[in-house]
């Protein structure tokens, strides 16, 4: 974690409850540096957002600091923290057109009428939509209007910009299309953005880092590439991608390695991420793509197919490894395809470093 | 690229056609009558009982604002001669013989005191003129007018004759002018009304601003409770739009007297007024029985009709409005003052149209509470209706006032826009 000095915006033991009874926050400890694109991700009532709103200035902290730019900011006002906001449904005001929405920021802020025409054209061009300056929001696509959201978040240069799952309502192939434009910016600007999602390949895709939450902690604060192949704790494993899990008892640890045996007297071979002594509960993570159909590996079980379905450039098929566990394994689209059948006996193998022992 | 216009297609390309060979446009208009029909069938109940019981009953009484054929039915051969008649030239022998006519025949007929009725409107003194010479008519002889002239000198003076030309009018805008207060002359010339004799104007003019004040009033006083209401969480702002409701399940009639105990001279709003020291307990404050009254009366009734159009916009505003003004550097006051406020504009115009219309015809409060000057244009037309029985001024004056209601109506669209206006 990076030090102090250098964060930008740093939670400090944050802790949230709306009803004096449960935390939707439970201590809270993030440092955020300048520049930097940081995605909040996790399934919905997680707390994530209600993180972005106590940033933001919507919601107070019940306890703990929040710091931007070295000053708390828990008793500053919302208008006056200069932080740009983009919000799900965009919140575009739909009686002004799209140039007195992106003016209203500065109008605000008393900027002089030249700069201001100035600023927001400059603003339009960068989303690339100056020729709808004239038009209502209604008026506008979902994909167009979110453009708009972005742009007015940045017309008025804020350090800050926070983003409350902005591609939520669009679909897929728009949000890909936004993903990278968002990404552009960032980089292009050099502005700090806090992202909310709960869609984990937005959060991978976009992300410098990524926390992690979950029943209103972070339960993993990484690198995209960290999450997916160091995840930290179950939970982690399981929302981030794809994963086959083994549960069972740790038999005996061997620096880095474990060997676990399952409840179906299985032993397997695995890396020690976060497991305790011999004797304990473990859950075994394994991505499909890293579970081979030969005998190669260490791990090494046969299985039996259950299912078979076509996704185009691969197949997924589910396969039974014994009487309670079924696991997903990745088969790229390539000639193998005919020659598995449902029912058919097949040999599969895994490394033992594709193989995490976690928490139970 | 296909155009959409059908019409230019069937001279341009061919005819689009349905598998069975049938034009496509044919085919889509079988197909959707049914659906129209169906639509009607739906709606025509309700048709049918607007048009009988609201929409003919109106179109009816209005009528009679602008046609009143009972002089001239009654005396066809005086409205006969009449009508050539340039209305100041001396009155000829034959206008006096088929006066005469006339008169025996309205006599006979016992239809004189309609007559005598009619022109006294227009000249007031001339009703026992009509029916007194009636009962002689049939005596006199030739030359009528010098027997007429025996009768009652009257019947010489140019201003009787002017009254029964303009009563003699099938076709008039004498009622509409009345109650504008204008007159309508023998000569066909429209002159204001004496300034004595004004009266409807003034009273078309305290009829608007009574509406104005009682919506503005209610504007003022409905926005705060709306606004907190649709903030407020679901239970309590519920239990608060049964507080703003309640009205509605009691009487217009017990609310508008319950008015008048707490706000007469010995009322508890007065008593309460002594006791502060705001008033002297000989000199107490006059809130009922005039304008005063009035206005705080109706802007009680009508407030909740200005709560919940406001209300039901509201509830539809997102939050997340006014916090994107806010963290775009909006104080509070900005916020809602320039995103909030003008979101709310179509419940605010619904409720301000919907109090409007129904103060410029309010009946009842005025009437209990109004005193000398706080009647209002329907008090007026329904004493013509009741008690002078000159429907066709009742009848000019709610054309008036439909036409009053029609501008204001057609200058909220211009400003506002009739569809940016939203009931809930």
């Amino acid at each position: 974690m990076s030090n102090k000095n250098d964060s930008f915006v740093v939670f400090d033991r944050v802790q949230k409850s709306y009803d004096g009874l449960s935390l939707v926050v439970k201590d809270l400890n993030l440092h955020i540096k300048k520049g930097e694109f940081l995605t909040m991700l996790g399934p919905s009532g997680s707390g994530k957002t209600t993180c972005l709103l106590m940033l933001a200035g919507f919601e107070t902290a019940t306890h703990g600091e929040i710091l931007l730019d070295g000053k708390p900011i828990n008793n500053i006002p919302p208008h006056k923290r200069g932080i740009g906001m983009v919000f799900q449904n965009y919140a575009l005001f739909p009686h002004m057109t799209v140039g007195e929405n992106l003016s209203f920021p500065l109008e605000v802020r008393k900027i002089s009428k030249n700069d201001r025409e100035e600023k927001v054209l400059q603003a339009l061009e960068m989303v690339q939509m100056t020729d709808f300056i004239n038009r209502k929001p209604a008026q506008l696509s979902g994909g167009q209007q979110q453009r708009i959201a972005l742009a007015r978040s940045l017309v008025f240069n804020p350090d800050l910009v926070l983003m409350d799952e902005p591609l939520g309502a669009l679909d897929k192939q728009l949000r890909e299309h936004m993903q990278y434009e968002i990404k552009n910016l960032h980089k292009q600007l050099g502005v700090t953005v806090v992202y909310v999602t709960h869609d984990q390949s937005e959060a991978l895709t976009m992300s410098d880092r990524v926390a992690v939450f979950n029943d209103g902690q972070i339960q993993q604060l990484s690198t995209p590439d960290g999450l997916y192949e160091r995840p930290e704790n179950a939970f982690v494993a399981q929302f981030i991608g794809e994963n086959n899990k083994l549960t069972g008892k740790v038999k005996s640890v061997n620096n880095s390695e474990v060997t676990v045996k399952t409840s179906q007297n299985m032993e397997i071979k695995a890396l020690k991420v976060n497991c305790g002594e011999v004797g304990t509960n473990t859950t075994l993570s394994i991505r499909p793509e890293r579970i081979h159909l030969n005998r190669k590996y260490k791990n090494k079980v046969d299985a039996t197919i259950k299912q078979l379905i076509y996704h185009g450039d691969h197949i997924r098929c589910l396969i039974k490894i014994d009487k309670d566990n079924d696991f997903i394994v990745k088969i790229p689209n390539s000639n193998i395809k005919s020659t598995l059948k449902i029912g058919e006996k097949i040999p599969i193998s895994w490394d033992t470093m594709d193989c995490h022992a976690l928490d139970a | 690229m296909p155009s959409l216009n059908l019409n230019s297609m069937d001279t341009s390309v061919e005819t689009l056609k349905t598998a069975d060979g049938t034009p496509l446009k044919k085919k889509l208009q079988q197909s959707l009558f049914r659906n129209k029909l169906r639509a009607f069938g739906l709606v025509s109940p309700l048709l049918i009982f607007l048009l009988f019981l609201f929409v003919l009953p109106i179109a009816l009484l209005l009528w009679q604002g602008v046609y009143d054929p009972r002089f001239s039915n009654l005396m066809p051969e005086t409205s006969n001669i009449l009508e050539d008649w340039d209305g100041v030239s001396e009155p000829t022998e034959d206008m006096y013989a088929a006066l005469v006519v006339d008169l025996v025949n309205a006599k006979k007929n016992k239809t004189i005191g309609k007559v005598a009725t009619r022109v006294n409107r227009e000249l007031s003194g001339t009703r026992s003129l009509f029916t007194s010479t009636a009962r002689k008519a049939s005596k006199l002889k030739a030359p009528y007018k010098k027997s007429l002239k025996k009768v009652k000198k009257k019947w010489v003076e140019i201003e009787t004759w002017q009254a029964m030309k303009v009563a003699s009018n099938v076709y008039t805008v004498g009622f509409v002018a009345a109650a504008l207060d204008y007159k309508l002359n023998a000569d066909g010339t429209i002159t204001r009304q004496e300034e004595d004799r004004r009266i409807h104007i003034k009273l078309f003019i305290r009829t608007l601003e009574i509406s104005l004040i009682v919506t503005l009033a209610s504007l003022l006083l409905g926005y705060p409770i709306a606004y907190l209401m649709a903030s407020l969480p679901l239970r309590t702002s519920n239990l608060l739009l049964i507080l703003v409701l309640l009205p509605f399940w009691t009487s217009l009639l017990v609310r508008t007297t319950a008015w008048i105990a707490m706000l007469q001279g010995e009322g508890v709003m007065n008593d309460l007024f002594v006791v502060f020291g705001f008033a002297e307990d000989d000199d107490r404050f006059s809130l009922i029985y005039n304008k005063t009254g009035v206005l705080i009366a109706m802007t009680h009734i009508l407030l909740p009709f200005m709560v919940l159009p406001i209300y039901s916009v509201m509830k539809t505003i997102s939050p997340s409005y006014v916090r994107a003004a806010k963290s775009l550097g909006a104080t509070n006051w900005t916020a809602f003052w320039r995103v909030y406020v003008p979101q709310t504009i179509p419940g605010v115009g619904a409720g301000a149209i919907l109090v409007f219309i129904l103060a410029i015809g309010y009946y009842i409060t005025p009437a209990l509470v109004g005193g000398q000057d706080g009647q209002m244009i329907s008090n007026f037309i329904d004493f013509h209706m009741r008690k002078s029985l000159n429907w066709n001024l009742a009848a000019a004056m709610g054309l008036v006032l439909l036409v009053i209601i029609l501008f204001l109506f057609w200058i909220y669209d211009r400003v506002v826009g009739i569809d940016n206006m939203k009931l809930g």
